[in-house]
């Protein structure tokens, strides 16, 4: 089933309460997927590329040398990241298997992520200037405590509760997914897509790598690879409705912008508040009133819509 | 009159699915044969439970309830004569499988809303999501708003009226029922309906596969007139019909088996 939500605020300065919004937005819509949680959060984009890292899943199995391998391929991570010409300013172990870092750097993004990818267990989560991806297991709160999301502050998000259908459940096959290797694009979806594994043969042909066996992913390394031949992010995702099939509503989110998209047999939900100060869009009406106490006027976007907002 | 309540928190399963023990609040105000039922602090199973409870047990014919917080199946499977005003709006499965009451809706109503509803009046001011009226055997469902797709999907009896636009395959294997719709409809309107009505106003974008334009008669006139009066919803628009083509019809068709038999 799983539940999507985004919300884009206008005006503020990037210094809005998005973590703790966001959390109250899954939250409400537990029910539609109890299996992982996820958050992409946008703050107010800086000089510094941030890169989240996963260095092993929340439920790899603890043996005996889990804890020697991770200090291991923790310090690989920070000897490749270095390699590939990074400056590393901040390093933080935000829990025992995830990373947040800091860095100067001025080339390619698909270059400093193949380097880092090539420890072993390591994924890059999420690249950007003022992106982060935060997806753990269990539900909105849980994560959200887990990774402090409450004081999270920045201008604009998406997040996903998830229902496993199609793959495993772990942080590589939880939402959002970052769209590989393009810096600060992510995408939610709720949906299954029918053509997956022709795309990924075309995508992997190009030199696109998959982190997970999730449909979802497609969809991300989809419009990056779009967004990365110069189209804008609203042609790329119209461009999608043709080009993926299944059954979809996603949302995708870049340094400054909030798009939807939804399939033309329209079969999964989307609700949708636009408000002179700010955009809240989720699976369920709910969600929107966990954020929005006052009386509000909502509606379901038609089949084949795309929308896309600026902050 | 009762207004104990019962305070504490719900329970739920590790899913976090099932509100287990629940007992009903008794915290309504009730004066006379009208209570006004305060939802804000309410589980949804709390707040139908004191639904049933004020109309089973206490005799009250009007309630209001406020703070419904889109929550889902809010005023479902009530099955006497009754008034229920929602001052909001409502999630998934809004009034489904309903027999007799008088509901209105001040705000919006999530997916399938009044599914199989078997009598009654239900009047939404806002908009609906998706698959409204699913099934509906009767009574009559009135959204001032737009509506999402799949309106009336296997509709079998009573009257949709929409005063905005609706979006695809609406009317998608009606069987029964009409539906009066003032806006737009999108593609696909009355795919494979069986019997039944659609009037749309506005423009159609296509029809579905075996829907075709009908028969205007008086009997239609008579209809939209007496619906929109009894509704207050002003003087109606022209509209256009738009039937089932039966051609997609197979019943006379004989199986090989059959064919067999019969020669």
């Amino acid at each position: 089933m799983c539940g999507i939500a985004g919300i884009i605020y206008r005006g503020g300065g990037g210094e809005r309460r998005i973590g703790h919004d966001i959390t109250l937005m899954l939250q409400a819509m537990k029910h539609r997927g109890p299996d992982s949680a996820g958050f992409a959060l946008y703050r107010e984009p800086g000089p510094d590329l941030w890169l989240r890292i996963k260095l092993a899943d929340s439920n790899t199995a603890r043996d005996l040398e889990f804890a020697d391998d991770l200090r291991r391929h923790r310090a690989e991570v920070e000897a490749r990241l270095r390699a590939a010409g990074a400056d590393i300013r901040e390093i933080q172990d935000v829990n025992e298997h995830t990373l947040s870092v800091r860095l100067g750097y001025e080339g390619d993004i698909k270059h400093l992520a193949d380097h880092v990818e090539s420890v072993t267990g390591a994924e890059v989560l999420s690249a950007g200037h003022a992106l982060e991806i935060i997806k753990d297991l269990g539900d909105a709160q849980t994560v959200s405590l887990g990774y402090d999301l409450d004081g999270y502050r920045g201008s604009h998000g998406i997040g996903h509760v998830r229902m496993a259908t199609e793959s495993d459940v772990d942080i590589s096959n939880a939402h959002p997914y970052w769209a590989y290797p393009f810096s600060d694009v992510a995408v939610v979806h709720n949906g299954q897509l029918t053509n997956y594994h022709q795309w990924r043969r075309r995508l992997e042909r190009l030199g696109h790598r998959f982190a997970s066996e999730c449909d979802s992913e497609i969809i991300a390394v989809y419009l990056a690879q779009k967004l990365e031949a110069g189209s804008s992010l609203e042609q790329a995702m119209r461009e999608s409705l043709d080009d993926l099939d299944g059954v979809f509503t996603y949302i995708c989110v870049s340094e400054d912008a909030l798009g939807m998209a939804k399939d033309d047999l329209a079969a999964k939900p989307l609700v949708l508040y636009e408000g002179d100060d700010m955009v809240v869009l989720a699976s369920e009406e709910m969600a929107i009133r966990a954020v929005l106490d006052h009386e509000i006027e909502t509606y379901d976007p038609y089949e084949g819509t795309v929308m896309v907002w600026t902050r | 009159m009762d207004t104990v309540s019962t305070g504490g928190e719900a329970r739920y399963d590790s899913r976090g699915l099932v509100e287990l023990d629940e007992v009903i609040p008794r915290s309504s105000e009730i004066n006379g044969d009208h209570a006004t039922l305060d939802a804000h602090k309410l589980t949804t199973r709390r707040i139908n439970l004191e639904l049933r409870w004020l109309l089973y047990e206490q005799g009250v014919r009007k309630v209001t309830v406020l703070g419904p917080g889109a929550r889902h199946s809010l005023g479902a499977g009530i099955l006497t004569r009754c008034e229920i005003t929602f001052e909001g709006s409502l999630g998934y499965f809004a009034c489904g499988i309903i027999d007799g009451p008088e509901v209105h809706i001040t705000g919006r109503v999530g997916w399938s809303a009044c599914e199989n509803m078997m009598s009654g009046v239900v009047t939404i001011d806002g908009n609906a999501g998706s698959l409204l009226g699913a099934g509906l055997r009767g009574g009559d469902v009135v959204v001032k708003g737009q509506v999402g797709s799949r309106t009336g999907i296997v509709q079998k009896g009573g009257t949709i009226i929409v005063l905005g636009s609706a979006g695809s395959m609406t009317g998608f294997m009606m069987q029964r029922g009409r539906q009066i719709l003032c806006g737009d409809a999108g593609p696909g309107l009355g795919d494979s309906m069986y019997e039944g009505t659609i009037y749309v106003a506005g423009k159609v974008s296509s029809l579905g596969i075996d829907c075709v334009p009908g028969e205007w008669t008086d009997a239609d006139t008579e209809l939209i007139e007496r619906k929109f009066r009894i509704h207050e919803l002003g003087s109606p628009p022209a509209f256009e019909k738009f039937v089932c083509g039966k051609k997609l019809y197979n019943y006379d068709n004989l199986e090989p088996s059959e064919r067999k038999l019969v020669l």
